[in-house]
């Protein structure tokens, strides 16, 4: 598998995403400067890491959203490229208009780190399948913005098609409808907040990620 | 300069320089200084760039061994950890800001102190801090708790660097003077270290990252009226951080590092473009001259006296070898940072600075270092207190109500509310982290599986009660907090912070406490490698208690082998290392249960923590135990819940087998640590123990879901771990009354 990993001003979870892409893929990604204008040839999938692209300046993901490299992921993604985007990939993907909705501030107003249980709500999206029906997962979380807004139209419509994969059990930011991570309507395309690579390990305290790359490893 | 200022002896006391230090600079330059000089000299004598007070006696420490690769006297210390590995780490503070603005104050004292790490070729891969807040019913404790948190976690969490651990105390001796020290620790290769010291002569210095403004300009600056009328109204001195910035410098530097373009790199600290520039020099014997109108500048009009000492955050000089100009050029044009050549190394042995074709400083560099004044100052010894009968401590009749009491206590009760704030996984090599359950954090170095053990350490009431002994405690808690995880402990950082060392008293407690740190580093053979000193810390002459912050890093050489306090399991056998005679003397009991601070604090066997410790680490290598936690504050008792709070389980103590209870389970004797060990291992454990001359005895077992201590408490599990993680977030939220 063909994998590459996009490369923001002040990512600080590229390294992660690449480690773990490595681990499981069996092949080392490739790292995408933001200022590139086009992705490598003939890609499996683009992982859009966490961090703070930008410094979070203006609102987070929003000047990603805007850079070079993102507006030939959103032309790529329209021809069925899978794209993944995890914490500030997923702002990012909110801002560039490739998922519905935003990320507003964490209804505490205050940054959370912790291993978070999750419940997968969705286990036939190409990125869930792997868990075989397995519900409850925990992957860490660490965010300042991620409490997921939609008007409830939108919400409703995500909801009854099966694009909300993940659901927070015990809701950490406020997100509607307890929302960790969606897909868009044709399917390659997903977000959540709580950062999978950081669950592919023994030492990490838990290894429940290692499916969901599974999941993207066995659609391809 | 809108037009020339005339030195008064008004100007030279506001620059915090003493008559004798002014007929120094007198001698020296054979002439008046200007403004410009006079400033440099101001802050380079000043207390925070010479250690006037603190020099002769930070030499006294062991600062070599055959693991340090850099002791003290570059921006960090370096150590070997073997196979081309080095670690870089150094604690410092930023105590004063951070009561002023808290978020700002902390947020800056943690890029400061990346920045100091990083200088040196080393990656971040760990922040750490020790903070120390008032009392807790102090009006202003709340909001400092809540904006320094903030501010360590909106640096941290933004640059990417895991904030891996660190302590929290509350007493009132920090309600006007609180304590923010920050630790950094980061991974280089042996072969790839940075220095600062400038070599050659005509070689390219460059400045690279944020523009220079007036933030963080020399407090003790005159009135703008008479500094120049021309210029601008002074903005407040409070230096304000850029995350983003410092993100883009680590991997812009890291990239230029991984060339041979850099001969000699320095961040721009306290005092900035002045102290950078002359340490560089002076370290290689070098001259230097700076075009200040190439630096580049956030605000306008700005003189010479300002760009020289201002603190804008976020800022390196480096000196580049001839050729590779453009090089550095490419890589910091990539990521966006500003840069610019800003002079040349010289022959002449001077410091000069051109600004608008003019010479506005000329001053020779060896006497701000050499001449630098180095005070003894006068000291007394600390009285010794009363060693404290346990017979003679009121003994408490509701146990159960007293380990509620202590377990609630605001420098014991969870932490949670706060390191949940920081990004603890990034990087992905934290181990076990989630859950914060070893005495001391682990860091996987990466790609390999071996890592790093770090912990920051000090008892303060120990060492206001004797500084000598509390000395001894702070290194000796930091070793055992390593040890307690399975590490081979290295060597220590530290970051001295006390009150107005011109009193004898405090210079007193100073003396004690770095004679006392440095006898345990010899014993353990265990030195400093960096450090920073932090004096005159006190309001309305009130001193701060004396707090010495030892940040101590050992290395795990297979993480097959470590232990934390998670796992001991039910039917486990609890044993107990080290002696117990009930010390009750300035301990945590005695605070919390009688509202008493009196007592000498426990002293420290130095040879029998050596013993102690090593047979524990050998006991982890052996995977003989399933849990390991030291004694601290709070003795037997708390140490047992903090096990039964990380394994989630319930256990039960033995009573004392002579003495009152009290003491037994609430006294703070060093040098012991509580072992989980399965039934089969526990009779070999006691009897080689014995055969080495440990004191090793069985305290109880482990099972159920309550904590009961014999003839005294008996508590349910989950509702003491209740009362341990509510107290914070109950305070903050302002329902704790």
């Amino acid at each position: 598998m063909k994998t590459a990993v996009i490369v923001f001003p002040a990512s600080n979870c590229d390294r992660d995403a690449a480690v773990a892409l490595e681990n499981l893929t069996g092949r080392a990604p490739e790292m995408v400067w933001h200022r590139d204008t086009s992705l490598p040839k003939r890609l499996d999938l683009v992982v859009i890491p966490g961090g703070f692209s930008y410094g979070d300046y203006l609102r987070s993901g929003a000047m990603a959203a805007r850079s070079p490299i993102v507006q030939d992921i959103i032309a790529a993604a329209g021809k069925g490229l899978t794209v993944a985007g995890f914490c500030n990939g997923f702002q990012i993907l909110t801002e560039a208009g490739l998922l519905p909705g935003a990320l507003m501030r964490n209804q505490s107003l205050k940054y959370v780190c912790k291993p978070q249980k999750l419940r997968i709500t969705n286990s036939d999206s190409r990125f869930t399948k792997a868990y075989n029906g397995t519900a409850d997962v925990t992957f860490p979380i660490a965010h300042h913005d991620g409490n997921y807004f939609a008007d409830d139209e939108t919400l409703t419509r995500l909801e009854k098609s099966g694009r909300v994969i993940v659901k927070y059990d015990g809701n950490p930011n406020g997100s509607a409808r307890d929302i960790a991570g969606i897909c868009n309507e044709a399917g390659n395309v997903m977000g959540m907040m709580p950062h999978p690579e950081r669950a592919v390990d023994p030492l990490h305290g838990g290894t429940d990620g290692i499916a969901l790359f599974k999941s993207i490893l066995e659609s391809i | 300069m809108a037009k020339k200022i005339k030195i008064t002896p008004e100007i030279v006391k506001e620059h915090g320089l003493s008559e004798d230090e002014y007929h120094i600079i007198l001698d020296r330059l054979g002439r008046e200084p200007n403004i410009n000089e006079l400033g440099i000299f101001s802050v380079m004598w000043s207390e925070h760039c010479s250690y006037k007070s603190s020099r002769r006696h930070l030499g006294k420490f062991l600062t070599t061994g055959d693991k340090v690769i850099q002791g003290p006297g570059e921006n960090a210390g370096v150590i070997d950890i073997g196979d081309g590995d080095a670690i870089i780490f150094k604690m410092e503070s930023h105590n004063h800001p951070s009561y002023i603005e808290p978020y700002q104050g902390a947020a800056t004292g943690v890029g400061g102190i990346m920045r100091d790490v990083f200088t040196m070729g080393a990656r971040p891969i760990a922040l750490m801090n020790a903070l120390r807040f008032g009392e807790p019913d102090h009006w202003k404790t709340r909001q400092l708790v809540s904006g320094v948190v903030a501010g360590i976690g909106g640096y941290g969490n933004c640059v990417g660097v895991p904030t891996v651990g660190g302590e929290t105390n509350f007493h009132k001796g920090y309600n006007g003077n609180i304590l923010v020290n920050a630790m950094c620790v980061g991974l280089a290769r042996t072969d790839n270290i940075f220095l600062s010291a400038a070599k050659g002569v005509g070689n390219p210095i460059f400045y690279v990252g944020s523009k220079t403004g007036r933030d963080g300009i020399h407090g003790a600056t005159m009135a703008s009226a008479e500094f120049d009328d021309d210029s601008e109204e002074k903005r407040p001195t409070v230096q304000v951080g850029d995350p983003f910035t410092e993100k883009l410098l680590i991997e812009a530097c890291l990239e230029l590092m991984a060339t041979d373009a850099i001969i000699a790199i320095q961040d721009m600290g306290a005092a900035g473009l002045t102290s950078s520039s002359i340490e560089m020099a002076d370290k290689g014997g070098v001259g230097v001259e700076i075009n200040l109108d190439n630096v580049p500048q956030r605000e306008e009009n700005m003189t010479p006296y300002e760009m020289m000492l201002s603190e804008s955050q976020e800022r390196m000089l480096m000196v580049i070898k001839p050729g590779k100009e453009q090089l550095a050029f490419d890589v910091f044009n990539k990521w966006e940072l500003d840069v610019a050549e800003i002079g040349k190394t010289t022959d002449t042995g001077n410091l000069v600075l051109k600004h608008k074709r003019k010479t506005v400083c000329d001053i020779p560099i060896a006497p701000l270092g050499d001449d630098a004044p180095n005070y003894d100052r006068p000291h007394v010894p600390t009285p010794p207190r009363p060693v404290l009968a346990a017979e003679d401590v009121f003994e408490t009749q509701d146990y159960n109500d007293a380990i509620v009491r202590i377990i609630q206590a605001p420098d014991i009760a969870s932490k949670r509310w706060i390191w949940e704030q920081y990004d603890r996984h990034v990087m992905t090599d934290t181990v076990d982290s989630s859950q914060s359950k070893g005495d001391a954090a682990i860091v996987r170095i990466h790609g390999t599986n071996k890592a790093v053990a770090i912990t920051t350490d000090v008892t303060p009431r120990y060492c206001y009660a004797d500084p000598y002994e509390g000395g001894k405690q702070c290194v000796a808690e930091t070793w055992r907090n390593l040890t307690a995880v399975g590490a081979d402990p290295i060597a220590i950082t530290d970051c001295l912070n006390f009150g107005n060392p011109e009193r004898p008293e405090i210079m007193g407690q100073f003396v004690g406490c770095i004679d006392g740190m440095n006898e345990a580093c010899r014993a353990f053979d265990y030195p400093v490698v960096s450090g920073n000193v932090s004096l005159y810390n006190e309001t309305n002459g009130v001193a701060i208690p004396p707090t010495p912050a030892v940040g101590g890093v050992g290395l795990i050489p297979n993480l097959d082998f470590f232990r934390t306090l998670s796992g001991a399991k039910d039917g486990d056998t609890l044993i107990l290392i080290g002696e117990t005679t009930g010390w009750l003397g300035s301990s945590i009991y005695l605070r919390e249960i009688l509202q008493r601070e009196d007592g000498a604090p426990p002293p420290v066997d130095l040879a029998v923590e050596k013993l102690n410790g090593d047979y524990i680490r050998k006991l982890i290598r052996g995977r003989r135990v399933s849990a390991v936690h030291d004694l601290s504050d709070g003795g037997l008792a708390i140490a047992a819940c903090e096990m039964a709070f990380a394994s989630n389980i319930g256990l039960s103590l033995n009573g004392p087998s002579s003495g009152p209870a009290h003491s037994w389970y609430f006294g703070e004797d060093q040098a012991r640590y509580l072992i989980s060990v399965g039934k089969n291992d526990v009779n070999p454990i006691l009897s080689t123990a014995s055969a080495k001359g440990i004191a090793a005895q069985v305290v109880g077992k482990v099972g159920g879901d309550r904590i009961v201590g014999a003839g005294a408490f008996d508590v349910t599990l989950e509702g003491l771990r209740k009362k341990h993680e509510e107290w914070l977030p109950n305070f903050m939220n302002g329902t704790d009354a």
